[in-house]
This record gives structure tokens, C-alpha cells and sequence, in this order.
């Protein structure tokens, strides 16, 4: 056959003076090996983060005097003020000055209640010469933008929340992470106009007074 | 009776599948990893649904941590001469008395936490030894303080250059931080932030999911 047959030389019979060599075994020991590949299985899980993070754009207004800013509808208007320990406090429209129709919720609530909102606005809604313009802009979507803006199949329903405004005003006691969050949800919701301002005053003294209620 | 010999068994132990699996495991991490950015303070950053990548260069980075610490860093991954020529402009406008070499370093430094009087006393620090210098923060104010400075040079020497504005901040830090930030920011006529945040998946259901899909089926 064709393997080559080591047993040598025809059944030849070596003299006692010649040693048969020893065969090595091929086996190495691959523990050292082992232990290099953790080592650096380690430092890389320590010095490496896994995660790329990505980033959030926010556009915010100039600080201008005039007060002629794009007024909002009443009807229209959400406030969501951030407080202390997470909370969230909601009210429509103007604050009563009894303040009753201020409601007290957390981020958990929050999107309901943006969302019953959004769901009142639509009702509400009424059609004039605006809403065409906006509805045109949908059905055309953007493609010249970076990204893109698709083509709305809905586009008919791209103005009926065009009078809805939420109005962001963090306390000082909020955290970077509550405003994070609600802008968040504005993203999520895909709510269109938002703006974040300071507190008045009296809203300032409210949260305060509920705050230290509690 | 003969006792009944027992063969005695090899106790090596056959390492090779062991190693596959533990150099395969080091790939994994090689590819699927970023090496962290060194950065003088430790950051939790809050999650966002937003899936815009980050800029690694031509980029203004401002960070505070929880306890309202601002460092300001410029990222330029591409040209590091951008950084040099930011202390050298900062270095100008502020007379800070800088020398070549201190100058040189802030390009290496991460980022820098200082008012405009401790820079030196910072920058004379090698780069290897600045994390055991504590830093307090780039003094803020409800008019911008020296990080309006900081930015503004930082602005003046990327002139023709698209440049970002990040914003990196922790968890729980304040709201008046990331105000005071804001408006360091606008007095240099600035109103577009990107804030740093981890990524995560858009609530089912929401408006912002079906958006999503859409937008992933045409480009199927």
C-alpha cells in the first residue's frame, strides 16, 4: 500500500546496540495559551465601551425681546413642568389661579396624557388655508433634506395637530435626565411644536407649595 | 485472586477547543468594541430615541457631571492642529501667558475643567498625571462666564468649517447646569445643540415606531 511503513527494512531486526528514537508527542500544552486569550478578552471588556452613543439634535429659539412670539392657540397649549423626584406637572391651556386644573403625574403618565391631548387637538380641529399648505408639504415629503423626509401616505392628517403646543418648563430641581426625557417624548409622540422656556412666578411658587405638601 | 488493574487515565486535558473559543470571544470584542475616550470625569448620559451618529471631529464638546462641573473639550480627530491653534487663539485673547510646551499638551488633554487662572497650573501637568489633579469646572454664570469665552475663540478659529455643538451630560445633573450651558452657548449666537445620549428603541406603537418602520421599508 501506499503508506510508508516505519516498522523498516523487511522485518530486519536491529542490533542491541542501536536505540530505537524515541517519539515525541505532538500534543503541546495549550493552557498558556488559554490564559494569554482571557487576558486579553479582559482588557479589552475594560478598556472598550460597547455602545457608539449617538446624539439628539435641539434647536432653541433666540432670545428676543419683543414679545410678539409666535403666540399660541389656548386651546392648543400642553405645559409640562418638571419638579423634583421625577414628577411631572400638567395643566391646558392658562393655569387657573386656584390652580384646579393642574394635574400631577409622572414620566410613566405623561405620554397618555400628551397623547389625550393630541387626540382633543384633532378633534378640534377646524380646516383653513394654513393646513393646505402643510398638507401639500407632506404629500410632497423632502428629499432634498438630510434625512430625508418621506412622502406622507397620511397626508391628509398632516395638519389636524398643527394648533398643538407643548410647553416644556423645567424646574430647577429637575434633573439633565427629566429633560432629556420629555424631549424625548415629544420625538416619540411626534409632536411637531414644542418649546422649552423658564417658569413663571406663580408656577414656581405652586411647585413649591405642592412640593412641600407632600 | 488477581486484582483488577485499573488503566490509569491521562489527566491532560485537551486545551485546543478552549482556546478557539477564547480567541473568538477576543474578536468579538475587537470588532464590536470602541476603544473609551479618556474624559476627566465619569458621565452617565440618559437614553434617547435618537439614531444620529456622533461627530468625531470638527466638534465643540461640552460636558458636566452631577455635580454641575463644566469641562469644555474641542473634538478634532482629523486635524489635530484645530486644537492647537484653539489655545493658541484662547492663550492670545486672554493673555494667559502660556508656554509652547503647555500648549502642546492641551492638545493632548481630554478636556479641561478649569477657570482661565488655572490653566497654567493645569497645563503644566503632564497629560498621564492630570486625572489626579482635581478639576472644578469651567466657572459658569447665568451670562455664559468664561465658557462664552471658551467657545467663542473655539468658534473664531474653525472659521469655514461646519462645526458641532455637543452637549454631554450626566444623569443627574441639575436643569439650571444644562440652562447655564444653553446660554453660553446662545450669547455666541448659537441655537443648535446636539446632546450626547445612548440610543434606544422607539416604544411600540408610538407614532415615532410606525414613522420608523415606513421609513425602513422604503429603503427595502
Amino acid at each position: 500500500m501506499a503508506s510508508i511503513d516505519e516498522g523498516g527494512g523487511g522485518g530486519h531486526k536491529k542490533g542491541p546496540g542501536v536505540k530505537k528514537a524515541k517519539k515525541l508527542s505532538t500534543r503541546v500544552d495549550m493552557t498558556p495559551m488559554v490564559d494569554l486569550g482571557f487576558l486579553l478578552i479582559t482588557f479589552f471588556i475594560f478598556t472598550t465601551t460597547m455602545s457608539s452613543p449617538t446624539t439628539m439634535q435641539l434647536f432653541m429659539p433666540k432670545d428676543s425681546k419683543d414679545e410678539d412670539q409666535n403666540k399660541a392657540k389656548e386651546s392648543g397649549a400642553l405645559t409640562i413642568m418638571l419638579g423634583k423626584n421625577n414628577v411631572v406637572y400638567i395643566y391646558r391651556g392658562q393655569l387657573l389661579p386656584d390652580a384646579s386644573n393642574l394635574h400631577t403625574t409622572t414620566f410613566k403618565g405623561v405620554r397618555d396624557s400628551i397623547l389625550q391631548m393630541k387626540k382633543d387637538v384633532i378633534n378640534a380641529h377646524v380646516h383653513d388655508a394654513g393646513c393646505t399648505k402643510i398638507q401639500e408639504e407632506a404629500r410632497l415629503g423632502n428629499s432634498k433634506v438630510n434625512p430625508p423626509i418621506l412622502p406622507d401616505p397620511n397626508w391628509k392628517n398632516a395638519c389636524l395637530d398643527k394648533d398643538l403646543v407643548i410647553v416644556i418648563k423645567p424646574d430647577e430641581e429637575a434633573t439633565y435626565k427629566n429633560t432629556i426625557d420629555i424631549l424625548d417624548e415629544m420625538a416619540i409622540n411626534a409632536i411637531k411644536r414644542y418649546a422649552m422656556v423658564d417658569l413663571f412666578q406663580v408656577e414656581k411658587d405652586l411647585i413649591k407649595k405642592i412640593e412641600v405638601g407632600n | 485472586m488477581p486484582s483488577v488493574k485499573i488503566p490509569r487515565k491521562s489527566t491532560f486535558v485537551d486545551m485546543t477547543p478552549f482556546v478557539d473559543v477564547a480567541f473568538l470571544i477576543l474578536t468579538f470584542f475587537i470588532m464590536a468594541t470602541k476603544f473609551k475616550p479618556e474624559e476627566p470625569v465619569e458621565i452617565k448620559t440618559p437614553n434617547s430615541v435618537s439614531t444620529k451618529e456622533l461627530p468625531e471631529s470638527d466638534a465643540i464638546q461640552v460636558m458636566f457631571d452631577s455635580s454641575g462641573r463644566v469641562f469644555f473639550s474641542v473634538l478634532s480627530e482629523n486635524d489635530p492642529k484645530a486644537k492647537y491653534e484653539v489655545i493658541k487663539h484662547i492663550n492670545d485673547s486672554r493673555s494667559l501667558g502660556l508656554t509652547e510646551a503647555e500648549m502642546k499638551n492641551f492638545v493632548r488633554t481630554p478636556a479641561v475643567g478649569v477657570p482661565f487662572s488655572g490653566l497654567k497650573q493645569l497645563l503644566a501637568i503632564p497629560q498621564e498625571d492630570q486625572k489626579n489633579f482635581k478639576q472644578p469646572g469651567v466657572p459658569l454664570d447665568t451670562l455664559g462666564g468664561e465658557l462664552y469665552y471658551w467657545i467663542r475663540d473655539a468658534v473664531g478659529t474653525f472659521t469655514g468649517k461646519k462645526l458641532q455643538f455637543l452637549i454631554k451630560g450626566d444623569n443627574n445633573a441639575k436643569y439650571p447646569a444644562f440652562k447655564q450651558v444653553l446660554t453660553a452657548f446662545k450669547k455666541n449666537e448659537i441655537f443648535k445643540f446636539q446632546m450626547i445620549t445612548m440610543l434606544e428603541d422607539a416604544p411600540a406603537g408610538s407614532e415615532l415606531a410606525i414613522l420608523r418602520n415606513r421609513e425602513k421599508a422604503a429603503s427595502k
